[in-house]
């Protein structure tokens, strides 16, 4: 195996490492298999691609690429402005859906709508954006060696580059700030958060929120390394659980980890000439910790 | 009037087919409380198996055994039920939610063998001529769509009354009292996770039989026909229907599958035609918008489950 798969796989891994940051924090905390993750991840790189191309629009010259990179400075602020309306959007899903249903209780509820809702805003991102790949741009860019054998572009040194920042940042904030300690508290047993008085509902609103603006940040990742389509985040989606469960539901570091690892085993497949079936690798890696340690790497909740 | 009365019947057949499919996932997810989002996944195997056993040969593809079709819906339950057991005895151990995302998964990896297993399963271009029974009528609408209908209903009938009959029987009301304690059902003495196993091996196997069903009565299947959107529409009808209840199952097929074709021809005649491509991506909106409203403000479905006492118990007028 030479060091190209080894670079692919990483970048691989960190884009389903970040994605699966946002998946984990709000697996744990909301408690329920959030199938509309990876379709916030669609929505977060059409808003950012929408918002790019009005900025585009109205401030002349700012799409000029940014040397080395092949997006310029609308790309950088429609992401910011992207995260807010995705976050936004996770959360008014939430007060029109998820709400009601938490309240009844039932977890398993919970999971059915999501996976409706999942389809129905799949189906809508297709119906407006037809199921047309597109770019944040056409420029070309040309793949720098960085040792032997191994090349990347810049825009993938950036999205390892973003992954990092995000990561550091989001394990700093759960473990140092207080609503990221109550965040930690809620997760760990939200009638006992009620009773410290930890206010449980703005712990629910701001995980939708970071939820929803993390699933944007690796939307606009993968729309840079590889294409934008309304089901980026929905194929995305099985390997998302995979280093979730692999991590251990709630352990951010555990998800990047677990991320890396999906990544380097689905490169290693197309290694192994099974290019076509990439995504069932993610499927057997999930079957594999589900019998072997089901409470993933760094995981603590029973099972 | 005939062409309505042929259209009435190739209507009912196709919802009845999808009816087999809720009865599946009723037995799962209604009675014993099994969460599975690979209904689709379990449909194509069915589907497969069958057409493999039942075309005729056909060079660079595997099977084409030309075996009657009775023998393919046999092979093609039983190979949906193999499946679902391997899964079950994989993850019916672990949390419900995990359950939820292996099923997604199996769907997922089976679609992709579908897709790109093309010497045995055709790949994206799929399997053609798979032997449609009555093929001799076909050329007389209404008498092959009507043959189809009672073939179709029989099958869904004689399904709902075994499945009917197992609810009321002891084993249906253990499958229950796991559902809503498992606890309790434990210190009965009951083993949930083999009789969790037996239910999810069996819808399995009632929805790879639906699936070989639709593929007979269809004469064609892709990939593209067990895409997520036919586990969605599945659940959509159990849970309109009323989950836990074997006739909700029936009515949400028929009900949501009316609305289906209906909503399909409304946007076909209201979108301008550069539209209409897209018109499908907003017919599984509006079925999104319904599961969301029938989850939100009538959780237990238009018939809702009834209350299922044992027989003697009934007779003896006890409460």
């Amino acid at each position: 195996m030479n060091l190209q798969y080894l670079a692919d796989g990483l970048l691989l891994g960190s884009t389903i490492g970040l994605g699966a940051i946002g998946l984990t924090i709000t697996y744990s905390i909301l408690r329920f298999a959030n199938f509309t993750h990876g379709d916030m991840i669609s929505w977060g790189a059409y808003f950012a691609l929408t918002v790019a191309g009005l900025l585009g629009g109205i401030v002349a010259g700012a799409a000029v690429p940014l040397a080395p990179f092949s997006f310029g400075w609308t790309v950088v602020v429609a992401t910011l402005i992207a995260m807010a309306l995705t976050g936004l959007l996770a959360l008014a899903l939430d007060q029109l859906l998820f709400r009601r249903l938490r309240r009844r209780g039932s977890a398993i509820a919970m999971v059915i709508a999501s996976f409706g809702a999942s389809l129905a805003l799949r189906s809508l991102l297709e119906f407006v954006f037809t199921p047309q790949p597109t770019y944040f741009s056409t420029e070309l860019q040309f793949a720098v060696p960085i040792a032997r054998g191994l090349r990347l572009t810049p825009d993938q040194i950036a999205v390892l580059g973003l992954t990092l920042v995000l990561f550091v940042a989001c394990h700093l904030w759960l473990t140092r700030s207080q609503i990221g300690r109550a965040m930690r508290a809620t997760s760990e047993n939200p009638s006992l958060a009620r009773v410290v008085g930890i206010d449980v509902d703005r712990v629910v609103r701001i995980t939708w929120l970071l939820g929803g603006s993390l699933a944007c940040a690796s939307g606009v990742m993968t729309g840079l390394v590889v294409q934008i389509r309304p089901y980026m985040g929905f194929d995305l989606l099985l390997a998302l659980f995979a280093a979730a469960i692999l991590g251990g539901i709630g352990s951010v570091p555990g998800a990047v980890l677990g991320g890396l690892i999906v990544g380097l085993a689905e490169s290693l497949g197309v290694w192994a000439g099974a290019a076509d079936y990439r995504e069932a690798i993610s499927f057997l890696v999930l079957i594999a910790i589900l019998l072997v340690r089901p409470t993933g790497l760094f995981g603590s909740r029973a099972r | 009037m005939i062409d309505l009365l042929g259209y009435a019947a190739f209507f009912l057949t196709t919802a009845l087919t999808y009816a087999i499919l809720c009865l599946g996932l009723n037995l799962q997810w209604g009675m014993t409380g099994l969460f599975n989002v690979g209904v689709a996944g379990f449909a194509a195997v069915g589907a497969y198996v069958s057409a493999l056993l039942t075309t005729p040969e056909i060079a660079g593809r595997l099977g084409g055994f030309d075996l009657p079709i009775a023998l393919g819906w046999i092979a093609g339950a039983a190979a949906a039920g193999l499946c679902a057991l391997l899964v079950g005895a994989i993850t019916l151990r672990l949390r419900a939610d995990y359950l939820a995302i292996t099923t997604f998964g199996i769907a997922v990896a089976i679609d992709l063998f579908a897709l790109n297993a093309q010497s045995i399963t055709g790949g994206p271009f799929g399997i053609g001529f798979i032997p449609r029974p009555f093929i001799a009528w076909a050329g007389r609408p209404l008498l092959f769509n009507g043959a189809h209908l009672l073939l179709t209903g029989g099958v869904a009938l004689i399904l709902f009354w075994a499945l009917e009959r197992a609810g009321r029987s002891p084993w249906g009301r253990v499958l229950r009292a796991i559902r809503e304690d498992e606890t309790a059902a434990l210190a009965l003495g009951k083993s949930a996770r083999a009789y969790r196993l037996q239910a999810f091996a069996l819808g399995g196997a009632v929805m790879g039989l639906a699936g070989a069903i639709q593929a007979h009565y269809i004469g064609f299947i892709s990939p593209l026909n067990y895409v997520s959107a036919l586990t969605f529409l599945v659940w959509t009808m159990l849970i309109v229907g009323g989950s836990g209840n074997n006739a909700g199952a029936v009515v949400g097929a028929v009900g949501v599958w009316g609305l289906w074709s209906a909503s399909g021809y409304l946007l076909n005649t209201l979108l301008a035609s550069q539209y209409q491509a897209r018109g499908s991506s907003l017919q599984i909106v509006i079925i999104g918008v319904v599961l969301a409203v029938i989850l939100v403000l009538r959780p237990r479905g238009l018939l809702g489950e009834r209350r299922i006492v044992s027989r003697h118990l009934e007779e003896t007028g006890a409460p």
